[in-house]
């Protein structure tokens, strides 16, 4: 498997062979971060093409097919016709919160993209934390939305945002409760060591029965965070007109659209990070001549295929379950998803204890 | 001039600003905002230090909590745009003994404390060294802090169910 741990090296000694070491590493921050922007930017236009594909095979239609082969010109033109749209000034609002809003949500999705690995040594953050810094980097994109549907200064987007917080807030506990179970069958923290350990088995295979609890629930608190249907409640069209960015035209209301595509990219990243393997191969333990087949893929082809699955499943979810109500929502996740993620949590440890794990 | 001084400078003059800002500002929603700044700045010190647990644990608690508790509160008290700077000669006062206590305590931490360069390592601090510190029962372990926070919770955890289910 190519690692890209020599690719980068190999640029950090010839950049400080060219100039002193701090202008070296400044070089190599900005290198790094108008890599993860480009790829967040790329990422968001597949998604963004995709999901109207997707969409429009599950409703049996073709799609967006008239601007360029196959429709595949459709984001760049929906892109523009943003660009061209007139940037309202909203009277009796909080002009500075009102525009920092989409900002504060971006940046925290972007923290959390970069902790992505997407082939070995292919990782802008690595801490010994990884997936703990990982749910701090996200917990903090709900206050763009509360300031979002705040400084709006419309009731929608005000109740809005109160629905996304309390749903966002409640998730984050059974989502964390379900990495949580993954951490304790890897006994790390670090993405890097997480993604190295699988290796020899995807943690889904290796944790058979709680893995595959934890990945149903990931999937569905997942689904909540992004705030998508079955839970897009917060921008019930029907109810609230758009939620909490009613109020944004332009390139305000773009930025949002483009983080929502991203966590939803993310979350299935992570998926694929901590339970089906990473940019690991599939391994199948004493068939060597099929593991050394496997290997000749390359390792960023495995994690952007099973993310992309991932994706897939995402997109199936939403269109195909109706939206729920407020209160199914949240006693779905409070008397349903937290006791069993806390039980499938005592189940790990005791298989992980016991030696009951492959 | 080292890349570590200048981050540091960045960080701490977003910072002062920050705190300044939030403290002079007449709309409330606004102050928390930049509370939440001098929040991150404190987060990246902590990641400059090699501190990434602390780092990541402020901007949890901090961050995702304090501040979207902070946030929660105003919209549901739907005073966010009130102007806050008229308030009453006791609060003045009260706010000052708290602002010069703490600052006193501060400055005698500063000038009592040893803060050469040779008394600090740059490692990053493994997670289970820090586990079994915090579920140790010897000495310079915090079982007991622990175990103290958990009831505390709980017991907030009750009084919160009792007061939402009051008739």
């Amino acid at each position: 498997m190519t690692d890209f741990n020599t690719i980068i090296e190999a640029i950090d000694s010839s950049l400080n062979s060219m100039m002193p070491h701090s202008a070296a590493v400044l070089v190599e921050c900005i290198l790094a971060a108008v890599c993860a922007i480009g790829a967040y930017l790329v990422f968001a236009i597949i998604m963004i093409y995709m999901e109207r594909k997707v969409c429009a095979a599950f409703q049996c239609r073709v799609g967006p097919d008239r601007v360029g082969k196959w429709g595949i010109l459709q984001v760049f033109s929906d892109v523009f016709k943003m660009l061209i749209k007139e940037i309202i000034d909203i009277k009796n609002s909080d002009r500075i919160l009102y525009n920092l809003a989409p900002f504060l949500v971006v940046m925290s999705s972007l923290i959390t993209f970069s902790c992505l690995p997407f082939a070995r040594g292919l990782q802008v953050l690595d801490f010994n934390i990884g997936i703990f810094f990982i749910m701090a980097a996200s917990s903090f994109g709900i206050l763009g939305i509360l300031l979002a549907g705040w400084s709006s200064n419309n009731k929608f987007s005000m109740i809005g945002a109160i629905r996304s917080g309390g749903q966002m807030i409640s998730y984050e506990l059974s989502m964390g409760l379900s990495i949580l179970t993954l951490v304790v069958l890897s006994g790390s923290m670090q993405i890097s060591e997480l993604v190295e350990d699988q290796t020899r088995g995807w943690f889904i295979f290796r944790g058979h029965i709680p893995a595959v609890i934890a990945f149903i629930m990931y999937i569905i608190s997942g689904n909540a965070e992004t705030n998508r249907a079955p839970f897009d409640l917060p921008e019930a069209e029907s109810e609230l007109t758009a939620g909490f960015h009613t109020e944004y035209s332009g390139m305000g209301f773009g930025l949002f659209y483009v983080a929502e595509f991203m966590n939803m990219f993310i979350i299935a990243g992570i998926a694929s990070t901590i339970f089906l393997g990473g940019w690991a191969p599939f391994y199948i333990s004493g068939l060597d001549g099929f593991n050394e087949a496997m290997c000749w893929i390359p390792g960023i082809v495995w994690f952007l295929g099973k993310t992309f699955f991932v994706i897939w499943l995402l997109m199936w979810i939403r269109w195909t379950f109706p939206r729920l109500r407020i209160d199914q929502v949240l006693v779905l996740e409070w008397k349903y998803m937290v006791p069993i993620g806390l039980l499938n949590l005592l189940i790990m440890t005791i298989c992980v204890v016991m030696g009951w794990t492959f | 001039m080292s890349i570590n001084l200048v981050i540091f400078s960045g960080l701490a003059l977003v910072m002062v600003i920050a705190a300044l800002f939030a403290v002079t500002s007449s709309k409330i929603m606004r102050a928390t905002t930049l509370l939440l700044f001098v929040l991150f700045g404190t987060a990246g010190l902590y990641f400059m230090l090699h501190y990434a647990f602390l780092g990541a644990v402020q901007i949890t608690v901090y961050a995702g909590g304090i501040v979207v508790l902070l946030i929660f509160a105003v919209l549901l008290l739907g005073k966010g745009s009130v102007d806050i700077t008229q308030t009453s000669m006791r609060r003045y006062l009260a706010g000052t003994i708290t602002a010069l206590t703490g600052m006193i305590t501060t400055i005698y931490l500063i000038i009592t404390t040893d803060f050469s360069a040779g008394n600090f390592t740059a490692t990053d601090v493994p997670m289970k060294q820090l586990g079994e510190a915090l579920m140790g029962t010897e000495k310079y372990n915090y079982i007991l802090p622990f175990e103290v926070m958990s009831v505390l919770l709980l017991a907030c955890t009750v009084g919160a169910i009792l007061i939402a289910r009051k008739k």
